[in-house]
């Protein structure tokens, strides 16, 4: 295998021929996100016919058709559950859900929340605009608050949804968050997720100048990138600063995002333990235990 | 790995060949002995026990059960594990099949090999939970989004909740669309003597898999191996690179959204794969009809009762005869039609408040007088209730 140094050689390598040109914007950050995966996959060298993408509703579901891999584009909100669907035929599939905030967090939510507390061995990029944006901009679960969208003319009341920390409330092996205008660490975030038996979650904040920036004074395209620079933190200041900062230094952080890795842990996956099952159920020299025997026998 | 499907081991875990089991428990036997190895399910009643029985059974045979957190989950999952390459199926009831219909045209969409069974209860809404109804049908038939061809399959006995089963994972998979086994509440929870079938007697249909060279690969075509309207299926992970997608896609699976042509092509494919076979596809039973003046259509759990009122007005010398559906859809539409003008009345006993009777009348184009004959509020028709319908007192 020759080694990859460029991204043109990257992209010659993982891209699906004759879906150009994306439906994506200028300024948009799915094409970063989709290029950092494809380093991770590439420092990885995994099989490419082992890997299976898997996506849901809106712009950034659209992202397993630009990769020349296996890829089911599914409905709104529901990849992660076809997710746990193709794993479950095929535990030797690596599967890949690439979703959006109105995706997970939105619609999908609940799907969200039990395919992390199962465990379920899958990893999923989730990518964050603040906003609805293919259908036009409209109020997302994780638009800030007081932020203008089609739906939220006046401004947003609601308050945004935390991905990464539901994640971890819910004991998923692996979870972090970073911004597309980060590349170094989330390749490498990215990549420790791909490896994690079980549950992984990376958010990615990336810029939507259509949809959310063209409405919050966000229009112009570095403005936006830049806003994202400004408003991220390390996860260990923000922590700190939360913990013995001062009452300024804490309000100051109210508009601002923790960015890093939030858990990695090592539970076993729910197929590493379903397998347990079968084996202790099929197994050729395993004695039934007695209630196992009267489950069977019911 | 992928199940391989052990018939020894199958029989095993299934036990006797005869046993007296409830009418979804015979479902769980069909689907396993069809070579299922994914369940994925949420609990509702009547429809549990199935649930409860693939739990049980699945992993002693190698497969797969998972609770899922809803009935779009649910089917979400058995269309996942379909293109993982498994046969896969899951259960519910009508509030859970209100909720699979979005992925229900999903799968039609995607051509996705699948089996629902709908074990029947009331509604609108919640309505009676424990009791059966066949409120359904028309749900299965036109519930999703869009123009598509349904295949339903609706069992009256508890043998053919198994025997069903198995013909709808065949049918799915020959055709490569979701197959709906429409069974009742009243069928569900039936306890009867059943027989599981030898594996020699068995029919077992898998779907063709892609071989052919991966650069000639065209995944939503006609097949480029054998003459037919439903193309080689490439299983996830097998280096096909499909790109599956429920938007209107070309024959190469990429998204064509603006064109109407392209629309129409797909669109027309997936259905006429079905329409085309309807002859082949449908399945009637037929008693009494050489001399009857007098026809029961019916289908499911209400063919019981019509069989008793067919034989009872046979005593009394009305010649009554019964055309049961075995398959609903793909409609029999050449068959009711020839019934219409060879008898002069044609009843349709039904748990709703006429659904069925809607095609059959459409199918008899006026040859012959055509009567619903609804009952609801979860319980079947009485044989003499039937009777009045019949000209009998």
């Amino acid at each position: 295998m020759t080694e990859i140094k460029t991204a043109e050689e990257l992209n010659k390598k993982y891209l699906r021929e004759g879906m150009w040109p994306t439906i994506f914007c200028n300024g948009c950050g799915n094409g970063v996100v989709l290029e950092y995966t494809f380093w991770a996959l590439e420092e990885l060298g995994w099989d490419m016919d082992k890997v299976v993408f898997v996506s849901g509703i809106g712009c950034s579901s659209r992202l397993p058709g630009y990769i020349n891999a296996d890829g089911l584009h599914t409905t709104h909100g529901r990849a992660l559950a076809f997710a746990t669907g193709i794993k479950a035929a095929n535990p030797d599939l690596n599967v890949i859900v690439f979703t959006g905030d109105g995706d997970c967090a939105g619609i999908g939510g609940n799907h969200f929340i039990h395919a992390a507390r199962r465990n379920i061995d899958m990893t999923v990029i989730m990518i964050n605009n603040f906003i609805y944006g293919m259908t036009g901009g409209q109020l997302a679960p994780t638009t800030p608050f007081g932020s203008i969208a089609t739906t939220a003319p006046y401004g947003n009341i609601e308050h945004p949804f935390d991905i990464c920390n539901l994640a971890k409330a819910l004991g998923a092996n692996y979870v972090a968050r970073w911004t597309v205008t980060h590349p170094y660490q989330p390749i490498k975030s990215l990549k420790r997720a791909l490896q994690k038996k079980g549950f992984s979650l990376v958010e990615f904040l990336a810029p939507c100048p259509t949809a959310y920036g063209r409405r919050n004074k966000l229009g112009d395209i570095k403005k936006l990138w830049k806003w994202y620079e400004d408003h991220t933190i390390l996860l260990e200041d923000y922590e700190r600063i939360m913990s013995y900062g001062s009452e300024e230094e804490k309000e100051a952080m109210k508009d601002m995002f923790p960015i890093g890795v939030f858990q990695d842990i090592d539970k076993p996956g729910f197929f590493e333990e379903y397998q347990k099952l079968v084996a202790r159920l099929m197994g050729k020299n395993n004695k039934k235990t007695a209630e196992t025997e009267a489950v069977i026998k019911k | 790995m992928r199940y391989k499907r052990d018939p020894k081991k199958i029989r095993e875990v299934l036990g006797d060949k005869v046993q007296f089991v409830l009418g979804d428990m015979a479902c769980v036997y069909g689907g396993i002995l069809a070579g299922c190895s994914f369940f994925g399910g949420y609990p509702i009643t009547p429809a549990s026990e199935i649930a409860e029985g693939m739990a049980r059974l699945l992993p002693r045979v190698g497969g797969t059960y998972i609770q899922m957190e809803d009935e779009i989950g649910s089917i979400a999952a058995v269309i996942g594990a379909s293109w993982g390459g498994a046969k896969a199926m899951t259960a519910t009831s009508g509030p859970g099949f209100s909720l699979m219909m979005e992925n229900y045209g999903f799968a039609v969409m995607t051509e996705t090999p699948c089996v629902i069974v709908n074990i029947q209860r009331t509604g609108p809404s919640t309505g009676q939970p424990t009791l059966g109804a066949q409120g359904d049908m028309m749900q299965a038939r036109w519930g999703t989004h869009g123009d598509f061809e349904a295949i339903a399959l609706a069992p009256s006995n508890v043998q053919e909740c198994l025997d069903f089963t198995i013909e709808a994972f065949n049918l799915s998979e020959k055709y490569r669309n979701p197959v709906c086994v429409m069974a009742d509440g009243e069928i569900g929870h039936l306890r009867e003597r059943i027989t599981i079938p030898d594996e020699k007697d068995l029919k077992i249909i898998n779907r063709v898999e892609a071989t052919i060279d991966k650069e000639k690969f065209i995944p939503f075509g006609v097949s480029q191996t054998r003459k037919s309207k439903v193309p080689d299926f490439p299983v996830f992970g097998t280096g096909y690179h499909t790109y599956v997608t429920g938007l209107t896609h070309n024959e190469k699976g990429f998204p064509a959204t603006d064109k109407q042509k392209d629309h129409e092509k797909l669109v027309k494919r997936i259905t006429s794969k079905i329409s085309d076979d309807i002859d082949k596809i449908v399945k009637v039973e037929e008693t009494h009809l050489d001399d009857a003046d007098i026809a029961f259509v019916t289908y499911g759990a209400s063919a019981r009762p019509a069989e008793t009122a067919m034989e009872l007005a046979r005593k009394k010398g009305v010649k009554v005869g019964m055309l049961r559906l075995k398959i609903v859809w793909p409609f029999p539409e050449k068959v009711i039609y020839k019934l219409g003008k060879k008898v002069d009345k044609i009843i349709v006993p039904e748990m709703n408040l006429g659904q069925i009777v809607h095609p059959v009348k459409e199918a008899v184009s006026g040859n012959c007088e055509v009567v619903s004959a609804p009952k609801i509020g979860g319980e079947m028709h009485l044989p003499h209730e039937l009777l009045p319908y019949l000209g009998v007192k």
